[in-house]
């Protein structure tokens, strides 16, 4: 075709020029006609390409972007897995330390109450000996003392002094002394516990309200329902005794 | 002149209007643009050979893109759509190229 093409001639342009010129002939509205249609199906078809992504793509081309697709598809669900796993991770170990925190506060308000540490409140019974004879001794105390503890006292206070598990009990110049403090009359005896088997075990024949009107005092008992242990037991650290680490084996 | 401003009237037209192409005419469409377009490119080099015809041209133009369009509609239907389309793009770009290697011969005379 190039071959043989006719020399270029100086008169290309002129018919160019000549053949632009508008003419009102039927070929030329016919050809404008089919110019309009061309340009707006160029329009159209570029249009449709560029909106219609994949439906033009050859089949491997599709398999490609599917294979692709898949791959990316296992990576992210792979990354949202271990997301996931993080996240459960961070709620559980959020809750679990809200739990421990929990545990570990209500531990320390348990062992509190048992050391002296801690004020206490709560149902009990109020124990009022007034000894006008000065007969009752600290071993009436004592046994009142262990006689709450055996009904189930959580905290007990006598007078201003709170009674824990190495509380003593002496004589005293005045009368009594315990933990080395001077108790004076009227004791009055503070127990939080269950108020109506503190309260029987006081009464029961041989007890402590029997003993004391023996020696010629005379007790009162009042059940309540609020009462405060308000007197703390000063704590000393062991001089010997040293925690065992939890992870120790225990040695019988 | 005319056919020039019909091409801009129709390429405006296209563009602003944003006409959808119905789903059977879509694998023809390309091909029928492209072999338009032969025809414009040939028409162009007819020009300038001096040999225009204007029935010429609009027969050629017409019978372009419908053998175009039916030869992908052949190949459809034979189930070689994609490769006859291949094989008519491939042609008529070779023309395409040829006339205007000629054209420009002929305009800047290199």
């Amino acid at each position: 075709m190039s071959q043989t093409d006719p020399p270029p001639t100086p008169s290309a342009r002129k018919r160019l020029a000549l053949m632009a010129r508008p003419r009102a002939t039927k070929a030329n509205a016919l050809a404008g006609l089919l110019f309009l249609l061309l340009g707006f199906a160029v329009a159209t078809q570029i249009h449709q390409n560029q909106t219609l992504g994949l439906e033009t793509l050859r089949q491997a081309d599709l398999v490609d972007i599917l294979d692709n697709t898949t791959l990316q598809s296992a990576r992210l669900d792979q990354s949202a897995r271990q997301l996931q796993a993080t996240r459960d991770q961070l709620v559980s170990g959020s809750t679990s330390g809200d739990a421990a925190l929990k545990a570990a506060q209500e531990r320390l308000d348990a062992l509190g109450i048992l050391a002296g540490t801690a004020r206490a409140h709560g149902p009990g019974t109020r124990i009022t000996i007034t000894d006008p004879g000065g007969k009752v001794s600290y071993p009436v105390l004592l046994d009142a003392v262990q006689e709450l503890r055996d009904a189930g006292a959580e905290a007990i206070q006598v007078n201003n002094v709170r009674i824990v598990a190495s509380s003593y009990f002496g004589p005293d110049a005045s009368g009594i002394q315990i933990d080395g403090r001077s108790v004076s009359q009227p004791y009055t005896i503070a127990a939080i516990g269950d108020p109506a088997t503190m309260s029987s075990a006081m009464e029961i024949p041989g007890g402590l309200s029997e003993n004391v009107r023996q020696l010629g005092a005379t007790i009162n008992i009042a059940q309540e329902q609020e009462l405060t242990v308000g007197a703390l037991h000063p704590l000393s650290e062991p001089r010997y005794a040293r925690p065992v680490p939890p992870s120790a084996p225990t040695t019988p | 002149m005319i056919p020039a401003l019909g091409l801009l009237i129709g390429l405006a037209a296209g563009i602003f209007l944003h006409p959808t192409v119905p789903l059977a005419l879509q694998p023809y469409l390309p091909i029928a643009v492209i072999a338009a377009l032969d025809a414009v490119f040939g028409g162009l080099r007819a020009v300038l050979d001096g040999i225009f015809n204007d029935k010429v041209f609009v027969v050629s133009f017409l019978s372009n893109v419908v053998v175009a369009a039916f030869i992908v509609f052949l190949g459809d239907q034979l189930g070689v759509g994609s490769q006859l389309s291949t094989g008519v793009v491939v042609v008529l770009g070779i023309r395409i190229f040829s006339n205007v290697a000629s054209i420009r011969r002929h305009l800047f005379r290199a």
